[in-house]
């Protein structure tokens, strides 16, 4: 079956000279969850914004469902659901009337208990009559996923869905893309921390300056990008790493107060209970632990400079 | 195929938005028209008893009327489309299974009629005032409606060009207000000296005026005709106006 979304040479400058994005190639399956990674001005938006109709492409085409976004747009929109970044709303409409005029917008015709449906899901049942400008942040943000939903989208955007939410609308947040994803919905969504691709998706695509860096599956990604860090304090310095240790291939600090210890989180196993117990038999004592992962810009450097 | 019910949804919620603001929608421009009507029928028609053959009091309803349906048309129509594209909401329109012509059809079909019902309002105010006939109800209400499509039509052409909310009053202030009190609104061009009589006629709102004016009292400046087809020529401006803009996705699209 060919991809739901398929994303051929698609370059994107803006009226400004701007190149937003560079000859980008990106088939989306049916049915998955797609991360797109990336940092501020990476692009993400730009591309979803094209797939969507908001912003027009310079170069390149996109197919949706093997209709042409341009040509074919009132097929391909119907299937699209957006959750933009910004918590664009009207101010004095209410609850239940903008998602209505979302779901007329669609081409759908009235559905009230459908609609009602989607904002008990979204606990905004309580809420209907209230007008958008008493909402918080929080519920706009729902309120913004209540349209999107509201025509039954086959294919849901997710423009950074956890900037300004709480962990419990996260936790919410969550259920409800894995319940809609069960039922058959294709979802992607951009993100700018890797934990979160990590919980949520399938595949995960990163994105930087304009370009898709890589698309992979998350299993293998991590597993790539998984190493973690343990810095090892000591309380007195070390000239150098004892021989009884040189199995785990330790860095020492210039000072030689510090030792770094570096591992596959994604491994059968660390090795930091026989690090420890090494460390203790050498007669090393330890000031302080602390692990780090390597964070998305050292990501994308070590991507961007493979050879 | 046309997006039905994406034009119902637009119109509706339109609709409902005057209906949230109808102090603003209606009330102003009634009371506005009550106060010119006082200030130029007592004052000035004290001084100026008939206008051919028309008491003064009479004459200036079609005028005041005008003078309402131009300016609302066109701030409804601007504000209509230029707000979504202020916060953004727009995004949905423009990501929606729906052509430039329903998103057209829903505001610009929106914004006309609540000038067609404001139009109405006014008649019927100004008929407490004074004695109203109407020699040509059918020319009357051609003229209404053409009035509110093609203003609104233009409005929504100042919304969508508009780039902040300066841009949106300059047009409606530095232009349609000054052809509207320059147009014979509040007097007939007859009374004007012959120089200023030609000027008046490159004056695209006179036409209408004196076409609206007829329809009531059969007194024109211009014969009916010409305000017909000059009235017909500005819709047709905006239609092709609005086809480029959808053509070229102007300011709509980046
Ligand atoms: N309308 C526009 N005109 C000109 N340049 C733009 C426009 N919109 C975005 N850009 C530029 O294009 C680049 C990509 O922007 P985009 O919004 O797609 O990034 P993003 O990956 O979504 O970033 P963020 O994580 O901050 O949301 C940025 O450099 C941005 O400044
Ligand atoms: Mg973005």
């Amino acid at each position: 079956m060919p991809a739901i979304v398929q994303i051929q040479s698609l370059s994107k400058t803006y009226a400004s000279g701007h190149q937003a994005l560079s000859t980008v190639d990106l088939e989306i399956e049916e049915g998955e969850i797609l991360a797109l990674l990336g940092p501020n001005g990476a692009g993400k938006t730009t591309m979803i914004s094209i797939i969507c109709g908001i912003v027009s492409p310079s170069t390149g085409r996109v197919l949706v469902a093997g209709h042409d976004i341009v040509d074919e747009y009132r097929i391909t929109r119907e299937l699209i659901g957006l959750v933009p970044q910004e918590l664009t709303l009207g101010a004095f409409d209410t609850v239940w009337n903008t998602v209505n005029f979302s779901r007329g917008l669609f081409g759908q015709k009235p559905n009230p208990a459908y609609i009602e449906q989607v904002l008990k899901d979204l606990s905004l049942w309580d809420k209907r009559e209230s007008e958008l400008r008493e909402l918080s942040g929080g519920m706009k943000r729902r309120v913004l996923i209540a349209k999107a939903l509201s025509h039954e989208p086959k294919i849901l955007f997710l423009d950074e869905p956890t900037a300004g939410v709480d962990v419990e609308l996260r936790q919410d947040m969550w259920k409800l893309v894995r319940r809609l994803n069960d039922s058959g919905v294709t979802i992607i969504l951009t993100t700018h921390y890797i934990e979160e691709a990590e919980e949520i998706a399938d595949r995960v695509g990163i994105i930087n300056q304009g370009k898709l860096l890589l698309v992979e599956d998350k299993a293998s990604l991590m597993h790539k990008l998984g190493k973690k860090q343990l810095q090892i304090e000591l309380r007195a310095p070390v000239a150098a790493v004892p021989e009884s240790l040189a199995a785990y291939k330790l860095e020492a600090s210039a000072d030689g107060c510090q030792l770094t210890y570096t591992y596959d989180t994604q491994g059968e196993r660390t090795g930091i209970t026989a690090l420890l117990q090494d460390l203790h038999a050498a007669g090393l004592q330890l000031k302080d632990l602390k692990s780090s992962q390597s964070s998305l810009e050292e990501i994308f450097v070590s991507l961007v400079s493979a050879p | 195929m046309i997006n039905l019910q994406a034009i119902r949804v637009i119109y509706k919620y339109e609709m409902l938005r005057a209906w949230n603001t109808l102090l603003q929608t209606i009330a102003s421009p009634v009371i506005a028209t009550s106060l010119y009507f006082v200030v130029f029928g007592a004052a000035i028609g004290s001084r100026i008893e008939e206008v051919e053959g028309v008491s003064y009091g009479v004459f200036i309803v079609p005028g005041l009327v005008m003078f309402a349906l131009l300016t609302q048309s066109i701030s409804n129509a601007s504000f209509g489309i230029f707000f979504p594209k202020f916060t953004g909401t727009i995004y949905e329109v423009m990501s929606a299974p729906i052509s430039f012509f329903e998103i057209v059809v829903g505001y610009v079909g929106a914004a006309a009629t609540k000038s067609l019902i404001l139009g109405t309002i006014i008649l019927l105010t100004a008929n407490l005032f004074v004695d109203l006939r109407v020699e040509h109800p059918l020319v009357m209400v051609l003229f209404l409606v053409l009035t509110c499509i093609s203003f609104s039509l233009f409005g929504f052409i100042i919304g969508l060009w508009a780039t902040n909310f300066e841009k949106l009053q300059l047009i409606p202030m530095l232009v349609i207000t000054p052809l509207v009190f320059l147009g014979g609104s509040f007097y007939s061009v007859s009374m004007l000296p012959p120089a200023w009589q030609t000027v008046t006629l490159f004056n695209p709102v006179l036409y209408l005026i004196s076409g609206f004016r007829w329809s009531f009292f059969e007194v024109a400046d211009v014969s009916v005709g010409i305000s017909l087809a000059m009235i017909s020529l500005f819709l047709l401006a905006c239609l092709g106006l609005v086809w480029w803009m959808f053509k070229t996705g102007y300011r709509l699209r980046q």
